[in-house]
């Protein structure tokens, strides 16, 4: 009773938040951290929950975001359209890949994502229909539409859009944690004999939680381009936007419900506030120190700050 | 295309193959101790191109000179990383051992960012330069340096293992932890030991890379990635098996690059990775 | 009719030969133990049954149904359920959640398996711990749960790998007793131990193996007084 509390209560802030905070930078750092909190829930559903660590989900986000932006450009078709059928290019891509790379395990599996990643990336450089390594800009549509998915008046449409999208991925993974496959993600994340001495068809378990989370990625992605209405393959295909997702997933606690909008909050801040701060430059130092936190957690904590937060509440109790 | 372009392109994929077989061995030689992936390996190959750029830039001294301190440098930084990091996480989960590594890396890049800048280096005039012909083929003088010295650390490295007694304990260790440390082998020596030379590896490789690659914080993705293919088609823990595979991914890059598409030269690379690793997944020499 | 027919296995490992032409048969609520020093194929010897190893030659029937070629989930669902040597408890999950993976084998809803899994714990004296972290407990809990996990598929038959191995002294008679109830409830198992004081106790037949080969099968009595037998334990410790 007391964890719906919670959750309702979280849901009231999150929905009122627009209201105290109006500044449009401000808005879009709030923008950024449901994004980024949606993708780090879409990849910990393979990697927290099934235990598979994948480090090419930019592929997924990538597929999302030119599937909904070409059909926009080239038949002027709704970006919601787009962002359905994204997902459903992700989920076809990401059967294809899991059917190799599903054979490897451990650090076998991560490096084999990398390199398909890497793949896909170069494969759009190359690629001069989709706009190649120069990108592709989304048509400006005036005057604000829920129907083409832009708002140029204000952000706060746009917030709910992501507000939305993070509370789907949450709630996928609510259902999916209570449900069989759930149960049957993490018995093969924990031991894949004796997941399948049980009866666990774990290449097909694995496969499903890929799908999942490759199609929640891919709407992450069609919103990313209707947001910024600028995509190339270095800002949605690259490995860093990749390892991105990873670390906002690790550094909340990967395998818990709350852990990446936790992770979220801490790193999408900091990483806006330096360049604010810095203007930018070049300089990296949120990467600085994200690296170091990352070092840190998983030296001293690897739950994550969700075990933390934990283990401060039943101090606290 | 004439065949001497395709010789040409050939031999220099060879050589690149050693340089290549270096990086990887490194990687490999601690994955065998540990089943740990360094993701920092060629962040440590960024810093050994930084430190030789720097002592030509700073003092003129040609990075053939400082490789000794270079190589030295690094062995250290390595072992400073097991005792710092990796003995903490080696009974951790899974998450934290890639993440740990992979923390370092950003970390070690984006602090060469911070402090380097992003700019392109080079070393200029380095004491070998030039290149030779041999019956109609061009060969970068450079290059042919950096590869034969590659290859004779490889040598060495291959020599270590086999023939000393160090080298035969820490192979004992890679084999069975608990077997070695019932023979009173101090594992735990070993293992920072392993990263130590398997850092020290790319000490030697980023000095002879030095000589004729730009030095740039994000030099080590492309060669940490290399690294991972080689070692993975070779098989992670087979040292010797590396050399192998290093000359397999450098001829393919060329020849990739050459008869299909220079822009593709690294995607291919990995597609004949996944190739492999589709029909062996323990690499191709790799036992499981 | 026999429940599980092992005909003429052979299972090698490079030059090295785990089973060797190994054939033996449980009938229908049997409970079949097989012993044999280190190294004998035992384990190897469920590995191939359960199909996480291919046997090189030879065939594994339960019932009609050929066991050969299929895959470790495909073998579960057809009613062989095992546990494991060196223990493989799901750490990071509790002991009803480990439970429940398996009874969602057979049922599907998941409050229904949770009900069946606490069953299944409770039937394994392990009912209150069911909330604890699976990495918490004891060895012989850990036995325990692993059993539970593998009734709770409910297997036709049960592969018990060193049923006491590990276990402190107190806890060997429970262990013992919880699976001669099993038993007695009409369970076929088959039961790898090394303790032979334990192993008479409780089984009908036993299959001695030593280096790969079966060298007795028979009652308990018989093999443990076959000469070959007697030579294979020698040195050993005759508990």
């Amino acid at each position: 009773m007391a964890r719906w509390l919670t959750g309702a209560l979280a849901l009231l802030v999150l929905l009122s938040l627009p209201a105290f905070v109006t500044r449009p930078h401000h808005r879009h750092v709030l923008i950024m951290i449901l994004l980024y909190a949606m993708l780090a829930a879409a990849w910990n559903i393979l990697a927290g929950y099934c235990g598979q660590i994948s480090l090419g989900h930019a592929i997924f986000f990538g597929l999302g975001a030119y599937t909904s932006t070409t059909l926009v450009k080239q038949a002027a078709i709704s970006p919601w359209i787009g962002m359905v059928a994204g997902a459903v290019v992700a989920v076809v891509v990401s059967q294809a890949i899991g059917f190799p790379v599903f054979r490897l395990r451990g650090h076998y599996f991560a490096i084999a994502t990398i390199a398909l990643g890497e793949i896909v990336q170069t494969l759009f450089i190359n690629w001069d229909w989709i706009g190649g390594a120069r990108g592709v800009f989304i048509p400006i549509r005036r005057p604000d539409s829920l129907l083409h998915l832009q708002f140029h008046e204000s952000k706060q449409n746009y917030y709910y859009v992501a507000l939305a999208m993070f509370a789907l991925a949450l709630l996928v993974t609510r259902v999916l944690e209570r449900s069989r496959a759930g149960y049957y993600f993490r018995a093969i994340r924990e031991d894949q004999e004796a997941a399948a001495s049980l009866g666990i068809n774990v290449a097909r378990s694995k496969q499903l939680a890929m799908a999942i989370s490759a199609g929640l990625t891919a709407l992450g992605g069609t919103f990313y381009a209707q947001y910024i209405l600028f995509i190339d393959p270095e800002s949605v295909l690259s490995l860093s936007l990749s390892i991105l997702i990873c670390l906002v997933a690790v550094l909340g606690g990967v395998g818990t419900l709350w852990g990446p909008l936790l992770g979220a909050t801490v790193l999408v801040p900091l990483s806006e506030g330096t360049r604010v701060l810095l203007g930018g430059g070049g300089k990296a130092l949120d990467l600085l120190i994200y690296g170091g936190l990352i070092v840190l957690i998983s030296v001293a904590q690897p739950g994550g700050l969700m075990a933390l937060w934990r283990k401060g509440w039943r101090r606290a109790a | 295309m004439t065949a001497e372009i395709l010789l040409q392109s050939v031999i220099s994929g060879i050589l690149m193959g050693f340089v290549y077989a270096l990086i990887a061995a490194g990687l490999s030689l601690i994955f065998g101790l540990m089943e740990i992936v360094n993701f920092a390996h060629g962040e440590f190959l960024m810093l050994a191109m930084f430190g030789a750029f720097w002592g030509w830039a700073l003092w003129s001294v040609d990075p053939l000179l400082s490789l000794p301190l270079t190589t030295l440098a690094l062995f250290v930084l390595g072992v400073l990383t097991y005792k710092g990091i990796i003995r903490w996480i080696l009974g951790g989960p899974m998450l934290a051992q890639i993440f740990a590594t992979f923390g370092l890396a950003i970390l070690l890049r984006s602090g060469a960012q911070f402090l380097f800048g992003v700019d392109f280096h080079v070393v200029r005039d380095p004491w070998i330069h030039g290149r030779i012909s041999l019956g109609g083929l061009f060969i970068g003088l450079p290059q042919l340096t950096a590869s034969v010295a590659a290859l004779a650390a490889f040598a060495g490295l291959y020599w270590f293992l086999t023939h000393t007694e160090t080298g035969l304990a820490l192979q004992a260790t890679a084999q069975d932890r608990q077997a070695a440390s019932l023979m009173g082998i101090n594992t735990e020596r070993m293992f920072a030991l392993g990263w130590g030379i398997g850092s020290a590896c790319v000490g030697v490789a980023g000095s002879l890379l030095a000589i004729f690659f730009y030095v740039f914080p994000d030099v080590g993705a492309t060669f940490a990635l290399l690294a991972y293919v080689t070692v993975a088609l070779g098989g992670f823990g087979n040292v010797p098996a590396t050399l192998l595979a290093g000359v397999i991914v450098g001829v393919v890059e060329v020849l990739g690059g050459i008869l299909i598409n220079p822009a593709l030269k690294y995607a291919i690379v990995f597609l004949l990775y996944l190739l492999v690793v589709l029909i062996r997944p323990q690499g191709l020499f790799g036992k499981f | 009719m026999s429940l599980l027919s092992v005909s003429g296995i052979t299972k090698r490992f490079g030059g090295v030969v785990a089973n060797q032409n190994i054939s033996f048969r449980v009938a229908p609520g049997e409970l079949v133990g097989i012993i044999g020093p280190n190294g004998a194929g035992k384990s190897t010897l469920f590995d191939v049954i359960t199909g996480i190893e291919w046997p090189d030659a030879g065939e594994i029937r339960l019932e009609e149904r050929r066991l050969t070629g299929l895959r470790p989930d495909q073998v579960s669902r057809l009613g062989v359920g095992r546990t494991f040597q060196k223990l493989r408890p799901f750490q990071g999950m509790t002991v009803l959640e480990n439970v429940t993976v398996g009874a969602l084998q057979k049922c599907r809803d998941v409050a229904h398996a949770r009900r069946e899994a606490q069953e299944a714990l409770e039937r394994v004296g392990l009912g209150e711990k069911a909330d604890a972290y699976a990495r918490t407990l004891s060895t012989g809990q850990r036995k325990r749960l692993e059993l539970a996990r593998a009734l709770a598929t409910r297997p036709r038959l049960l592969l018990l790998d060193e049923v006491t191995g590990g276990v402190d002294q107190g806890s060997i008679p429970g262990l013992i007793s919880l699976i001669q109830d099993l038993h007695r409830a009409g369970m076929s198992l088959v039961v790898i131990e090394h303790n032979m004081r334990v192993i008479m106790a409780m089984a009908q037949r036993i299959v001695a193996l030593h280096l790969g080969e079966v060298i007795a099968d028979g009652p308990p009595e018989a093999v443990t007084r076959d000469r070959r037998v007697v030579e294979a334990y020698l040195g050993q410790a005759y508990a």
